[in-house]
């Protein structure tokens, strides 16, 4: 290997920290909006750049588990280094993010609020995201992944929207308030776990490939990993603990909820793959059926749930609980076909997902309402979102020929190697998914058009570019899914709990 | 015996200070004397640098151990030291504001620096007893500078009542613990200790339990916490920072010292002792800061909670293992590692509410609201003070938290550590309240209508500095940490040669 790509995962990290420190210092904050934002897109498809580069150089016949290997001692006493590493897996989450970032930054052009402050928090969380993915120590995993929760508070806070039903209110500070007090509250799991897997394995270091390679004691594994199953799950919308995400979805700005439900979530099952099924293996087998009955519910009660909703977003939030049960579900068979279609779920949903939510931004900053009952007939006036929205729908209930389909087949497929019984649950839930979107779509975009939104915008051109890109790469690994596939399978074949 | 005297002069230096300051005061015109302050703080300075070459590489004791010159006594000098120096430079602004007799005021607290450093060196407890007196007296007077005030007032009264009482218990443990060993040397106690194995006559035990209790309500542990709040709301904010900070890190020379070099045989008995100390302490702490409406009071329901963490690193100093007692020195690391980084974020929140105290003239919450506006810079400092302080990633804090509890986790004390972290999230909720104030809330109309104070604030030059100095450093400890820890291992070194 050569020098760059011994220092590519560290520029990865520094560079969304380095660009909020420098918009930190950039002076003056009102009238030079248009440098910054431009400056922040440069920064993002610099980024972006950085992890095409991984992915060209990413090598899946090479057999070691990480590549782009990168160790710095940070702290001697505790034994914490600043160790950086991908798999396959993590490459997957890194490609999700290169994606989700620049079109963040994109749709968040029309904010115009204190836009310096918002992109200093877009870049922190970006950072953290990006530092959780990569990081192989796992005081840095923690540390990055406590830095991509925190900027939410005051992203859905300031920026949010709150938001009104018949009888009672949710205000962005209390979906804000309530997400964050959620997430830290699983994290004091998670530190925990990682504090006790520190004193069990007594090598005085927190470096997981160290403690991958312990083989804890099979009583120690049976109660540290629920905890890490519930701390992670926590953030990837594991019922019954889901109930901060769609208040948070619904109540964050569109280019927030884009990152949150695209890949914030993902931190959540990317922890239970890297720190919990990775380090005990014999406590993810003792644990995968209850997270194989959770994700179930999630699956199953998600979708019901979302049929309910009358508001555009909620039905997009809890789609997202319902579409995370599918990476419960694929992970909890413990099986190659499930895991890796987890893992492609996770890519695909947080695609598709940040489609629909830039769509759904983009209906009510022009219309200001969200409600379905009222909203109508849209295809006539922006007949360029009816296209892209039914796209992601599509992807979305499952349509063969987008991603959403091969990922949710490769989760089935390992069901039904394993657990039948929940694959066939599982297809009812995919069932539940094709009538609300369908339903959806038929009322938003295909009805009667009322006479107040005939006057309605179509997507702006930021938003234009966004979602083709995004409905493009749905297809793209729809109809050609195999050098993802064997990307993910490279990293999941190293997990020594996964048979098949 | 011969008594190498020479070895005092750091501590002749300090207290040539104090008196140079007093005297000073009385040699110049009246409209200069705030300006002692610049006299006070570089004395300190002076005195922490003689330190450092002198007393470098000492490992030495004086008059039989009373006194005891070693790494840890050297790394808590620098500390106190330049602390006071801090927080003397923050009082510039205040003083000049609100205080009288800026002679007395910054001489006393040099005095109190005198005592700190006495506390964090002592080998006896007769020796620290004095030297926590002196601190303490100092403060009595400091508290009540403001006689006008009438919280002030009530302010000192109970500071005198309460440290008086508290004092009277401590020196009455001392005093059992003589009735049972016989001594009151830090290694005769120790010895003593051996020899029976660890098990304590009920002397011994009630001795302890009162010397906990005394410093218990020093270091302002619940049950012991009542007069905290009242104080610092009462108390001139600088001193409220001197209370919360300085003072409480001396007080945890005295203990480290205390508990390893003396009590470390007997701690079968004490352990469990204090972890509920610390788990009442920092449960309460945090649950009543949540209520609160005044950011002093609330900085002093935080304060309390962040000394349930500390004493969550005292109680796991060392751990039972086959009958035998393991210093565990990740534990002593990772006190002094966290009221280091303590006293950068508290330091930084005080300086703030100093600021905006001069500006506005409250300290109510309310204050707070739309303060990004009023000044973005002062927001932003309280806002990593902050987050540092609830233990966010990139501050100080959270490096700082995770040392103590996985050294907490090293002693087998898991559980605590849990709790630990579930209290620290009960504290992220009162931060990021006043941090959405700052941030996202309006300045109040009926402010922002009259037309008596400005609506931004303007921060003195000098308070622009420290504030920025603080919240270079609460950043860089949290990103950097490697040469504290270094220090820091020395220092625990001298107190933990076994671990």
């Amino acid at each position: 290997m050569n020098g760059f790509d011994d220092s590519v995962l560290s520029l990865l990290i520094v560079l969304p920290f380095a660009a909020a420190l420098a918009l930190i210092l950039w002076p003056g904050d009102s009238e030079q909006l248009r440098p910054m934002k431009w400056f922040s897109a440069a920064v993002a498809l610099a980024s972006t750049a950085l992890v095409v580069w991984i992915l060209v150089r990413f090598d899946y016949t090479d057999g070691s588990q990480y590549q782009f290997i990168s160790e710095t001692d940070w702290l001697s006493q505790l034994g914490i280094g600043f160790d950086l590493g991908v798999d396959g897996i993590a490459v997957a989450m890194l490609a999700l993010t290169a994606i989700a970032f620049p079109a963040a930054i994109l749709v968040g052009w029309n904010v115009d609020a204190r836009s310096k402050d918002y992109l200093i928090l877009l870049n922190l969380l970006v950072g953290g995201v990006y530092g959780t993915f990569i990081s192989l120590d796992l005081f840095f995993l923690f540390f990055f992944y406590e830095i991509a929760v925190l900027p939410m508070y005051l992203l859905i806070a300031f920026w949010g929207s709150s938001t009104r039903f018949p009888r009672f209110s949710r205000s962005k500070e209390y979906s804000a308030m309530k997400l964050v007090i959620f997430l830290v509250g699983g994290s004091v799991l998670i530190w925990v776990s990682i504090i006790a897997m520190f004193v069990e394995a007594d090598l005085n270091s927190f470096s997981l490939i160290d403690l991958q390679r312990v083989g804890f004691d099979e009583s120690f594994q049976h109660w540290v990993f629920p905890l890490l199953m519930v701390g992670f799950g926590l953030l990837g919308g594991l019922w019954p603990l889901h109930t901060w995400s769609p208040d948070g979805h619904v109540s964050a700005p569109t280019s927030v909820s884009m990152l949150h439900a695209g890949v914030l979530m993902k931190l959540g099952a990317f922890g239970i793959i890297r720190v919990g099924i990775q380090t005990m293996p014999e406590g993810a087998e003792a644990w995968a059926p209850l997270l194989l009955g959770m994700g179930a519910v999630n699956v199953i009660y998600g979708s019901i749930a979302a049929m309910s909703q009358t508001d555009l977003k909620y039905v997009i939030g809890y789609s997202s609980v319902s579409h995370m049960g599918y990476v419960f579900l694929g992970l909890a068979t413990l099986h190659t076909l499930g895991v890796t279609g987890a893992v492609l779920q996770m890519f695909s949903h947080g695609v598709m997902t940040a489609l629909m939510f830039t769509l759904a931004g983009a209906v009510y900053q022009s219309s200001h309402t969200r409600d379905i009952g009222i909203l109508s007939g849209l295809a006539k006036v922006m007949p360029v979102g009816a296209f892209f929205f039914a796209v992601a729908g599509f992807a979305s209930l499952g349509l063969p020929g987008f991603s959403g389909f091969v990922a949710e087949l490769l989760v089935f497929l390992g069901l039904f190697q394993t657990y039948p019984w929940v694959g066939a649950l599982a297809v009812i839930g995919a069932g539940i998914t094709a009538v609300y979107m369908l339903r959806l779509l038929a009322k938003v975009y295909f009805g009667e058009t009322d006479y107040r939104w005939e006057s309605l915008p179509d997507l702006k051109l930021n938003e234009k570019l966004v979602a083709g890109t995004l409905a493009l790469i749905l297809l793209v690994v729809g109809l050609a899914p195999f050098y993802l596939i064997d990307v993910i399978r490279e990293g999941v074949r190293h997990i020594p709990a996964v048979t098949g | 015996m011969s008594v190498n005297f020479s070895l005092l002069i750091p501590e002749y230096v300090l207290v040539g200070v104090a008196f140079a300051v007093l005297t000073v005061d009385f040699l110049i015109p009246r409209r200069y004397r705030i300006h002692l302050s610049w006299l006070a703080a570089a004395g300190l300075i002076v005195s922490a640098v003689v330190v450092l070459v002198y007393r470098w590489d000492t490992a030495e004791t004086l008059y039989d151990g009373l006194f005891i010159a070693d790494k840890f006594g050297l790394f808590f000098f620098v500390f106190l030291t330049v602390l006071t120096a801090v927080i003397v430079l923050i009082s510039h602004d205040y003083v000049r504001k609100h205080i009288r007799q800026p002679g007395e005021f910054y001489a006393l607290m040099v005095f109190a620096a005198v005592g700190m450093v006495g506390m964090a060196q002592a080998g006896e407890l007769l020796t620290a007893f004095v030297s926590l007196e002196l601190l303490s007296f100092s403060l009595y007077v400091l508290v009540a500078l403001r006689r006008e005030n009438a919280n002030g007032n009530e302010a000192g009264v109970k500071y005198i009542v309460l440290g008086a009482f508290s004092s009277a218990i401590l020196l009455y443990g001392i005093s059992m613990v003589w009735g049972a060993t016989g001594t009151t040397y830090y290694s005769g106690i120790s010895e003593h200790l051996a020899a029976n194995d660890g098990n304590l006559d009920s002397t011994m035990i009630l001795g302890f339990a009162l010397i906990l209790a005394g410093l218990g309500f020093k270091i302002a542990a619940a049950p012991f916490h009542m007069w905290a709040p009242d104080v610092y709301q009462g108390a001139p904010t600088p001193i409220t920072a001197f209370l919360a900070v300085a003072s409480k890190a001396a007080a945890f020379a005295l203990i480290l010292r205390l508990f390893t070099m003396a009590l470390m045989p007997a701690l079968e008995e004490w352990q469990v002792l204090v972890a509920v100390l610390a788990v009442t302490t920092m449960v309460m702490g945090n649950l009543v800061a949540i209520v609160q409406t005044n950011i002093k009071r609330m900085l002093a329901y935080s304060s309390v909670g962040q000394v349930g963490f500390l004493l969550v690193g005292i109680a796991a100093l060392g751990q039972i293992e086959g009958g035998a007692v393991i210093p565990n020195a990740l534990a002593s690391d990772a006190v002094m590692l966290h009221l280091v980084g303590y006293a950068f974020a508290n330091l930084a929140a005080f300086t703030t509410v100093i600021a905006v105290y001069n500006h506005l003239g409250t300290d109510e919450l309310s204050a707070y609201s739309g303060l990004a506006k009023r000044s973005p810079y002062l927001a932003l400092v309280m806002a990593v003070a902050l987050f540092s302080l609830a233990g966010l990633p990139f501050f100080v804090g959270f490096l700082t938290k995770f040392y103590l509890f996985t050294a907490a986790a090293e002693a087998g004390l898991l559980w605590i550590a849990g709790i630990a972290m579930a209290a620290s999230v009960v504290s992220l909720y009162y931060y990021l309240m006043v941090v959405k104030r700052m941030y996202i809330d309006d300045i109040p109309d009926s402010e922002s209508e009259s037309d008596s104070t400005p609506l931004t604030i303007q921060i003195p030059s000098l308070s622009w500095i420290l504030l920025g100095a603080l919240l270079v450093g609460t950043v860089l400890l949290g990103v950097y940490p490697q040469p504290l820890a270094d220090a820091v291992g020395a220092a625990t070194g001298a107190i933990l040669p076994g671990a």
